[in-house]
């Protein structure tokens, strides 16, 4: 049979394959494809960008754990002018939609950056990370309160016409809650998830081995815990979902999929394996030509079967 | 832009391992024929070299300094201590086997003037030897170790007609009783520049005593990473430019960049 039909559209970005770079391990869009070509990806969604430049946190920034990789870096970059300036005109010439990040203290410094871009050639959507601590609210995580998610979602939606995907945090008592929320404040698609926040104590040093105590668990370890929130929330809302969580695989990608989302990112996975995209592009090709499948459309959400009513456990 | 150049010359590979040797109970020396790795590589540079049968359990490459790298014969040597899964796992590889390696990576040392001073503490000593060999002037080279079984470096591999080595264990076991901070200072005087790489408390001795003469120096830093190319931030070392990354900012930096006030 033919190559099977790849392109999936996500909230209104086209993409030519449902395989992104995660915001943060990807870093500006512009390092990794001199390692390993890029073509395997539908979009790059460039790690996040605030209206000032972050410093970040102090290190040490990462420690590899069970499976996994626990990360403080503290959201460093270097700021929208540099971003427009220095970054977009390089990213623009790569061939994957460009999807930015964005991040904020505030309310208004999300609205900031989204209304900067607003327009900007080359920027083909717009990724709110809500896990970002509410600076008016005594840092609480805008993405752990509905009220507080809406508030944020609202007010970048109306500084943009950009397809809007709202990037959630698992570290929430009802994901599918918060979803709905974002759903409903406008979000075209719902990424999820961002890191599971743990720790570490070096017992030799008697103290946390990251420099910022808590940080957030990456990694193939929790790749069943995004898969199960993924399955959540496609029960919840309308609105296509863009799964994320430890994918190092086809096979990882194609649970993804079954489960409800319409596309993959690829995060720490690209650290063990910088051609991921592509082996996980020809895996799920594999895949669906094994089985006469002529579409990756066909299988998004093929798990369910109809049944919804699972026990919370 | 430095990091672009740098990226240029980089392959990401698999490498057939020619050799290892196990060093006591503590180190470990690989041997790789990676002809387009060792044919660019820079004393100060550093290779990502991923875990063999990992990827789901490990999800990490482990970056080390480039011990050797020989033109002509494309072998590439790294030389480390074993102390975690990572190199642990490594240091299993039988010769014979392919890993993935990606490299060289980073900022390496500028080149050491006649009289120029390298101190290396512990494990510190693999990215000084290859700057070492890499030049043919007169050189002194401390190296300095907690007792004789942490002397893990061959001798013939330091062994060079241009250099002057001066061996110091903490108990005398082997060379000078004393530190590598105590032979430093009293060769500090006579030092054109110097190099170190060592320990974090060690570094900060010898950039504190060479910006208080006035004496060019360079370190090289350690640091855990991810990517290794940048693109993470995981590596990061406050500067007095800020933070900047080990891994292609570094993690060969001028002293008075990363010791600006006494931290780091």
């Amino acid at each position: 049979m033919a190559e099977p039909d790849l392109r999936v559209n996500l909230g209104g970005i086209k993409l030519q394959t449902p395989i992104l770079a995660a915001s943060g391990p990807y870093g500006s869009g512009l390092e990794y494809p001199k390692m390993a070509p890029c073509g395997a990806l539908g979009a790059i969604i460039v790690k996040g960008i605030s209206v000032d430049p972050w410093l970040g946190n102090p290190p040490p920034r990462l420690v590899e754990t069970a499976s996994g990789l626990l990360n403080s870096i503290g959201l460093q970059n270097p700021g929208l002018k540099f971003f427009v300036d220095h970054d977009l005109p390089a990213l623009r010439k790569l061939g994957p939609k460009i999807i930015v990040n964005i991040i904020g203290r505030t309310v208004e410094e999300y609205a900031a950056v989204a209304s900067e871009l607003n327009g900007l050639p080359g920027v083909d959507g717009l990724e709110v990370n809500i896990s970002c601590p509410n600076l008016k609210a005594g840092g609480m995580a805008f993405g752990t309160n509905p009220a507080l998610t809406a508030e944020v979602v609202k007010a970048v939606r109306a500084k943009t016409v950009l397809p809007l995907l709202v990037k959630l945090t698992p570290n929430v008592t009802d994901i599918a809650l918060i979803a709905k929320t974002a759903e409903e404040a406008g979000a075209d698609v719902i990424s999820l998830i961002n890191t599971l926040s743990g720790m570490l104590i070096d017992i030799e040093k008697v103290e946390p081995v990251l420099g910022n105590a808590f940080g957030g668990l990456s990694g193939p370890a929790i790749m069943p815990v995004a898969l199960k929130m993924v399955w959540q929330v496609a029960e919840t809302v309308s609105v296509p979902i863009l799964g994320m969580g430890g994918i190092t695989s086809a096979e990882d990608a194609l649970q993804f999929i079954m489960a409800g989302a319409r596309a993959v990112a690829l995060g720490s996975g690209l650290f063990y394996d910088p051609a991921l995209p592509d082996k996980v592009k020809k895996g799920i090709a594999g895949y669906l030509q094994r089985r006469g499948i002529s579409s990756l459309s066909l299988i998004e959400g093929s798990a369910r079967k109809g049944d919804t009513n699972n026990e919370p456990c | 832009m430095r990091l672009l150049e740098a990226l240029n010359r980089v392959s990401l590979g698999q490498y057939t391992l020619l050799e290892k040797e196990i060093i006591g109970s503590q180190y470990c020396r690989l041997v790789f024929l990676a002809p387009s790795v060792a044919g660019a590589a820079q004393p100060g540079q550093f290779v990502m070299i991923y875990p063999p049968n990992a990827g789901v359990q490990k999800i990490l490459p482990r970056p080390f300094s480039i011990f050797a790298a020989d033109r002509e014969t494309g072998q590439l040597t790294v030389f480390f201590r074993i102390i975690g899964t990572g190199t642990a796992l490594l240091s299993l590889s039988e010769p014979g086997t392919e890993l993935k390696i990606m490299g060289p990576l980073g900022k390496g040392f500028p080149v050491p003037p006649a009289g120029s001073l390298l101190v290396a503490g512990g494990i510190g000593m693999a990215p000084l030897v290859f700057l070492a060999a890499s030049v043919k002037v007169e050189l002194n080279f401390i190296y300095g170790v907690a007792n004789s079984e942490q002397f893990s470096c061959p001798l013939d591999y330091i062994n060079q007609p241009n250099l002057v080595l001066h061996e110091v264990t903490e108990d005398g076991s082997r060379g000078e009783l004393g530190s590598a901070v105590d032979l430093f200072r009293r060769l500090l005087p006579r030092a054109e520049a110097v190099f170190a790489c060592g320990p974090r408390t060690m570094l900060e001795i010898v950039a504190r005593d060479c910006l208080d003469s006035g004496v060019a120096a360079w370190v090289s830093l350690e640091e855990r990473m991810a990517c290794g190319i940048g693109a993470c931030r995981g590596c990061a070392v406050m500067t007095k430019n800020g933070y900047q990354r080990v891994c292609s900012d570094g993690p060969v930096f001028p002293v008075e960049e990363v010791f600006f006030h006494g931290r780091t």
